[in-house]
């Protein structure tokens, strides 16, 4: 994998109005993997993105990244001037070209082709985010680069966003870097978090940082639970109930967990459709 | 027959309204009508430092606007003071102190109504030339830069995390800017320039459903705002850079009516 590495920060610091945003960042992004920022508010989750991609000025450490390095980036927010009259087919072709068929082929892959010919200003917080993501796609992007990717879209629509999200990284083999307050649904859907307050708290796979003293503490009861949902939901052939117990102690975890444990064996693209 | 200078008068107006329209499109995407504005109350002061030097005064105007624009952009990315403030300040410093320098100058004979306010009906042959020409550059560069520039005034984080080159395009549009400012002058004056670039371009915005169609559309609009305010100020005998703007802000009051809408949004 070493020889796949997208981005790679060393010592990374943000230094704004005498005060450090983040800093002593060490966090590499491959090809094929997907890396998740999780953290608190003001935990300068969004300001180490920006970082990462050359928008903010760094103050310390390095940042190396592949040659010619093409990234597709859904930034948190997006307020496009009223005054401007862009269609969503005008949307996705603002930084690249792309013919009308490709445009197509990849607002259905996120479910929004018919949206094709709307005015971007009258789209709904979820359509909007599905667009984005379709135009982050457009580009076959070396490395997705997704802030909040499912803002504003509903619990359902968010799971499939994730499998969709981890699916393509499986089929094109890009690196995935996202940021999310969402815990539940995104250990599912990641190979690396990266518990950010300031500082990388804690990292490593979602089971172990889930274990992590650290991210408990950042995150109270609200770990636990994700923990349980996680490991029922991918480790299911394995007999690791004893941890979920131990992890969340109560019954009512357990019950959840079934849920989605059906859930997945039905809809999961992991199964094959 | 329509006399010589009148044809001149219009066919400059033309002119002017094809550059304005589509860069005034930008100015008003990108919320910069003050920025502009300060722009070309600089204008003033690239004739008086083109006088000094020995230069054409259409190169003062352009230096000396770009030179204000990246004053902005370095006291903005400083950051203490509020945009509007500081649009302000530098806005009015520039003009007086085009108007002081302008005052020192004794051994020439300026017409500064004409600076401020234009003279349309003064345009000579090689005016005509001068405009067309550099219309022309003006016009190549923006289609040149137009991917970039929209990408950026979409979201200028996305431009810059895809690859655009933020500074380059920035550059480009306010050199793009102070050329249509020297161009623009003889116009309307400096007072009134901004009004060509945004009044058109907010006119067209309800004729539009892409970028490109409200650009042309804006163009449109400026030249139909040059021919009715030239054609009022030779009827009425009024000023006629100030005709031109008001006989715009008709077109814009226009498109605000309501009118029948055909198809979907």
């Amino acid at each position: 994998m070493s020889e796949d590495k997208l981005i790679v920060a060393a010592g990374l610091g943000v230094r704004r109005g005498g005060r450090w945003l983040i800093h002593d960042i060490d966090l590499a992004v491959s090809a094929g993997e997907i890396v998740t920022i999780i953290g608190p508010n003001g935990g300068g989750k969004s300001t180490l993105v920006k970082a990462l991609l050359g928008i903010v000025a760094i103050d310390a450490g390095t940042i190396r990244r592949a040659p010619n390095l093409k990234v597709g980036y859904v930034p948190q927010r997006l307020e496009i001037n009223r005054v401007l009259p862009l269609s969503v087919a005008r949307l996705m072709t603002a930084t690249q070209k792309a013919d009308r068929d490709a445009i197509t082929a990849a607002l259905g892959e996120t479910g929004v082709a018919p949206l094709i010919d709307q005015p971007v200003q009258t789209l709904s917080g979820g359509e909007f985010q599905r667009v984005m993501l379709a135009r982050a796609l457009l580009r076959t992007p070396d490395i997705l680069v997704l802030d909040e990717p499912v803002q504003g879209v509903d619990y359902a629509g968010e799971a499939a966003l994730y499998e969709l999200i981890a699916e393509i990284r499986t089929r094109l083999r890009v690196g995935v870097l996202m940021v999310s307050h969402d815990l539940h649904v995104v250990m599912r859907a990641t190979d690396r978090v990266v518990c950010l307050n300031a500082h990388v708290c804690c990292t490593g796979a979602p089971q172990t940082v889930t274990r992590d003293a650290e991210y408990q503490r950042l995150f109270g009861s609200k770990a636990a639970t994700a923990y349980a949902v996680y490991e029922h939901h991918h480790d299911h052939d394995h007999d690791v109930h004893g941890n979920v117990v131990v992890a969340a102690g109560h019954d009512h975890v357990h019950d959840h967990d079934h849920v989605h444990h059906h859930h997945h064996s039905t809809d999961g693209p992991a199964d094959g459709r | 027959m329509v006399d010589d200078f009148v044809i001149r008068a219009w066919l400059a107006g033309i002119g002017v309204a094809m550059i304005a329209g589509p860069l005034g499109c930008f100015v008003v995407w990108r919320r910069m009508a003050y920025f502009g504005d300060t722009m070309a109350h600089s204008a003033l002061l690239g004739v008086a430092l083109g006088l000094v030097a020995g230069v054409d005064p259409g190169l003062g105007i352009i230096v000396t606007a770009l030179a204000v624009a990246l004053c902005l952009l370095a006291f903005r990315r400083a950051g203490r003071i509020a945009d509007d403030t500081l649009l302000g300040i530098l806005s009015h410093a520039a003009l007086s102190l085009g108007l002081v320098a302008i005052s020192l100058l004794s051994w020439v004979r300026l017409d500064l109504m004409g600076y401020l306010f234009g003279d349309i009906l003064a345009v000579t042959p090689a005016d005509l030339v001068w405009i067309y020409a550099g219309a022309a550059v003006v016009l190549a560069l923006l289609a040149w830069i137009w991917r970039p520039l929209l990408a950026l005034t979409i979201d200028e984080d996305l431009a810059r995390a895809e690859g655009i080159s933020v500074f380059r395009t920035q550059f480009i549009f306010m050199l793009l800017i102070a050329a249509t400012i020297a161009i623009a002058m003889k116009i309307v004056g400096i007072l009134l320039i901004t009004s060509l670039l945004i009044i058109p371009a907010a006119a067209a915005r309800r004729l539009a459903r892409t970028p490109e169609q409200m650009a042309l559309a804006a163009a449109i609009a400026g030249a139909l705002a040059c021919t009715l305010g030239l054609w009022g100020s030779l009827g009425f005998d009024t000023p006629s850079g100030p005709s031109v703007v008001l006989a715009a802000v008709v077109l814009f009051i226009a498109s605000l009516l309501p009118r029948p809408r055909y198809g979907g949004g």
